[in-house]
């Protein structure tokens, strides 16, 4: 393995720790407006995640850096392609960020419920387009030789594409409601494991309808036959074992098979890609490769240097901050506003 | 416009926008540390009140830098893919690092200070506020290593394609891009520029409040004093590394300062502008107020000392670079522009000092909070550092064109080919609205609570 193979992977990780944490955070997000009637129920809902939501947000920046620098070309090709996606990602994620601070800085009814629609759009939109985003990696975009994305804003949106970004949406969805139960009490945590199981089946079939155009839009029996191995197999089952322990109400254990559910996803669509970045679908031999993209040697060499010493010392820390405010919240807890 | 013209538009006004919040965070999330460790030592209440009002503002601002960072990272990508294909090998790593050193550190922490009150152990709380000054200003030294090769670049190789063409720079020597001469003194600059910022803000709110003897006035005296001193230090760096940082400029980037002085043509010794007005191109002068010998002593610290000109520059880079551009290609900055940020900073720079000695004297004399005419400056003397930081900025990112890293891209080569005028002016036009809105919304918030005073905090939980 070179070590342009292993960035591979290491930029693989860290969008698994991206869409497992930020994954709750955009569900909850979501959920927001519909679990939570009145103010403390909101306010309980959003302090579920207050502590951790922009740590879980830097996942996503390091990951974008740590693109650029181990594959400037992947990150200038990706980045002016899809344009307009991400203007809409960043308004986004700007309203979210901010309707976090400024929601509680005035008891005006309208300005909260305001805010509380800013963090809804800002939560759905985004987790919609993430999956928008990876589907476009794997199906292919026109891109030319001197690597450029050649198409426009409505190219990105295809059938397949979209069922990716409907199914990341469920996920998020399941995810974050599934976190709510776990975090909260009283008849928030009712209310949200209520959501859970009806929501499981639905994810469940928008898993199966996602698997079955992987098949049909990606030319995947050419490439890999009928049996998918390993990975994929085991990402399906771990989200009927999420959907066993819904049922079952043991939501402990039905989170832990989730986070195992986008880590095989997650991991499947990366082992899907591989060697490519960036799928050419205006020739084939224009697609962007782990090598074709990569940077220099050194370069790789120092990045995985610090890599191997930080991100320990992040996942330590962050984990260590979930310990912290383990206790479940509910709209009678004293809240921090 | 073209797309060149407006990604240029675009890069300066979401990245003024960003540095707008960056300087209080720096400094405020320092001056809420110490704040909050003289509360641990003393157990004195009012210090405790103190973290709570300012940190409250400090939380305000803080999500703006936060929002607007996002937009920064992104743009290289979207807007400059041929810069980021040309440097991302050299340019990516300091990015990389400073979210993996300083971006998770402020973010998680900010989350455990802000609900851990009364929920962790005093000294863990104490130190999370720690942990996030240090990362924010961990995260100005990545960023600001990563712009110092922009102005002077420094442990790369270039890669020449069979035609002889420079295709990209890639990383030779990482000990030289970290410990570049050019970051050794922007860092410093930035550093002290943030902690002026947040002395003149603490400064400006509570003379507010003294001039119109609202209710805590020993709080807001008290606050003062600290802030006075603060800004003192603050203000004393600046000017020193300010100094350093033109001398490292003559060197470096010739162009630069004789842009910022209105220098058209080459003296020995130098003479320091105090007004200079240029012909419409900008090629000569036709009007100057110049003091003789002083630039050669900012530049040198001796009366005597050759400073170039514009113009002897424009012709040496013309042949310099002759292979490359042709001719008579164009190596002038908008000068007008860099002469009076320059101007503007510096003037800002000099009434501040001004104004900390001043106030520090009155202090001292007891009779800071009884000056009527000075507590009401002061308020207004919170747009200064944001004049000098903008004015800054502008000066160091437009006085280095044409290039976008000196000497070995020029801006026009680094534009994104596939993105269109529509896209840009597009994506401008969305994001200075939002921001606009924005920044509405936080200076209403900002005033409110900075006028509000400090109040027990059960108030607005209703
Ligand atoms: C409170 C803010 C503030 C104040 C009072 C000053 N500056 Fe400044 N200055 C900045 C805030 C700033 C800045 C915004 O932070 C810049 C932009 C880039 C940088 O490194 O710092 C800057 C840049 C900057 C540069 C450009 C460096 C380059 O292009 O490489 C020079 C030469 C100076 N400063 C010099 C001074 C001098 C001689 C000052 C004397 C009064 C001064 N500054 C006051
Ligand atoms: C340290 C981080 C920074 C980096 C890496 C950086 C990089 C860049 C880049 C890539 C451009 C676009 C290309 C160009 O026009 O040259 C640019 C331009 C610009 N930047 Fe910066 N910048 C930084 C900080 C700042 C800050 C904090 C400000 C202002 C507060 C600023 C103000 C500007 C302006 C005004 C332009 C436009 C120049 C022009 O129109 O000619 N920059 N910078
Ligand atoms: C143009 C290049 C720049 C990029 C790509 C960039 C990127 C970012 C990003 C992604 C964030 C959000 C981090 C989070 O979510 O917690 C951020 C915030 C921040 N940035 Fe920048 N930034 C730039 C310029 C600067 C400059 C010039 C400075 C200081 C000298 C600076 C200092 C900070 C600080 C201290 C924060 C912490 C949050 C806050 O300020 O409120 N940045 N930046």
């Amino acid at each position: 393995m070179e070590l342009y193979d292993l960035w591979f992977v290491l930029i693989g990780v860290l969008w698994i720790g991206f869409f497992f944490l930020e994954g709750f955070d955009y569900g909850v997000g979501i959920l927001l407006p519909f679990l939570g009637k009145g103010d403390k129920e909101r306010r309980a809902i959003i302090n579920t995640i207050g502590p951790v939501w922009d740590g879980n947000e830097v996942w996503m920046i390091t990951a974008g850096g740590a693109i650029f620098a181990a594959f400037p070309h992947w990150y200038a090709t990706l980045f002016s392609g899809f344009y307009l996606a991400l203007v809409v990602i960043l308004v986004s994620l700007i309203l979210r960020g901010v309707a976090f601070e400024f929601r509680s800085k005035d008891d005006n009814p309208r300005w909260r419920s305001f805010w509380d629609w800013a963090i809804f759009g800002g939560s759905a939109i985004p987790a919609l387009l993430w999956g928008v985003a990876f589907g476009n990696l794997v199906q292919g975009t026109p891109i030319d030789a001197s690597m450029n994305f050649t198409g426009n804003f409505f190219d990105l949106l295809s059938p397949y594409t979209l069922i990716c970004g409907l199914a990341g949406l469920m996920v998020f969805l399941l995810h974050g409601a599934i976190f709510l139960s776990l975090k909260t009490d009283g008849v928030i945590r009712t209310r949200a494991e209520g959501i859970a199981q009806q929501l499981v089946v639905l994810v469940i079939a928008a898993a199966a309808v996602l698997a079955a155009a992987n098949y049909v839009y990606l030319d995947l029996f050419s490439k890999i036959g009928i049996n998918p191995g390993l990975m994929p197999v085991a990402s399906a089952a771990a989200l009927l074992a999420v959907g066993y322990f819904v049922r079952e109400k043991q939501y402990g254990w039905a989170f832990v098979l989730m986070g195992a559910t986008i880590l095989l996803s997650v991991a499947t669509f990366f082992w899907f890609l591989y060697p490519n970045v960036m799928v050419s679908s205006t020739n084939d031999a224009y697609s962007l490769t782990v090598e074709t993209a990569r940077a220099s040697d050194k370069t790789l060499e120092l990045m995985t240097v610090v890599a191997l010493v930080f991100v320990p010392i992040v996942l330590l820390y962050q984990g260590w901050t979930y310990w912290a405010f383990r206790k479940r919240i509910t709209a009678e807890s004293t809240l921090e506003y | 416009m073209d797309a060149l013209d407006l990604a240029k538009l675009q890069f300066a006004v979401t990245t003024i926008y960003h540095f707008f919040f960056v300087p209080l965070t720096l400094g405020l999330s320092l001056l809420v540390a110490v704040l909050q460790t003289m509360w641990y030592r003393t157990d004195n209440p009012i210090y405790k009140q103190m973290v709570k009002f300012w940190g409250k503002l400090f939380l305000i601002n803080f999500a703006m830098g936060v929002v607007t960072g996002i937009v920064q990272e992104f743009q290289f990508g979207m807007n400059w893919s041929e810069y980021s294909r040309f440097m991302g090998d050299i340019f990516g790593v300091p990015l990389a690092i400073e979210a993996l050193l300083a971006f998770y550190l402020e973010s998680t922490f900010i989350g455990v200070w802000l609900f851990g009150w009364d929920k962790l152990p005093k000294g863990i709380h104490l130190l999370s506020i720690w942990l996030v000054a240090i990362g924010s200003n961990i995260s100005a030294l990545w960023i600001l290593i990563a712009n110092s090769f922009m102005q002077q670049p420094v442990g790369y190789q270039s890669v020449i394609d069979a035609n002889g063409v420079m295709t990209k720079v890639q990383m030779d020597n990482f000990g030289d891009v970290i410990t570049n001469p050019n970051v050794m003194v922007q860092w410093p600059h930035v550093f002290a520029s943030g902690i002026t910022t947040a002395a003149f803000f603490v400064l400006g709110v509570s003379a507010w409040h003294l001039l119109r003897k609202t209710q805590q006035q020993d709080f807001f005296r008290r606050s003062a004093n600290i802030a006075t001193v603060y800004g003192m230090i603050g203000i004393v760096l600046v000017i020193m590394v300010g100094h350093s940082q033109a001398q490292h400029m003559v060197e470096t980037q010739p162009m630069k300062m004789a842009a910022a002085e209105g220098l058209f043509e080459t003296e020995d010794p130098a003479s320091f502008s105090l007004l200079t007005v240029g012909d419409l191109d900008q090629r000569e002068e036709v009007f100057a107020i110049r003091i003789p010998r002083l630039l050669s002593v900012l530049s040198y610290n001796k009366l005597d000392g050759e400073v170039r000109g514009i113009n002897d520059l424009q012709a040496e880079y013309q042949q310099e670079y002759a292979d490359r551009y042709g001719e008579d290609a164009e190596y002038r900055p908008p000068i007008a522009v860099i002469y009076w940020s320059f101007r503007a900073m510096v003037g800002a720079g000099f009434l501040m000092l001004g104004l900390a000695a001043l106030s520090l004297f009155l202090i001292y004399r007891n009779q800071f909070t009884t000056t009527r005419r000075l507590l009401i400056v002061l308020p207004w003397a919170i747009f200064l550092p944001y004049i000098a930081n903008s004015a800054g900025w502008i000066m160091t990112e437009m006085g280095r064109q044409p290039w976008i890293v000196f000497g070995l891209q020029r801006t026009e080569d680094a534009v994104s080919p596939n993105v269109s005028a529509e896209m840009v002016g597009l994506s401008l036009v969305i994001f200075t609205v939002l921001y606009g809105a924005l920044m509405g919304v936080d200076a209403y918030l900002l005033v409110k609570f900075g006028r509000r005073g400090p109040v027990e905090e059960t108030l607005d939980a209703a």
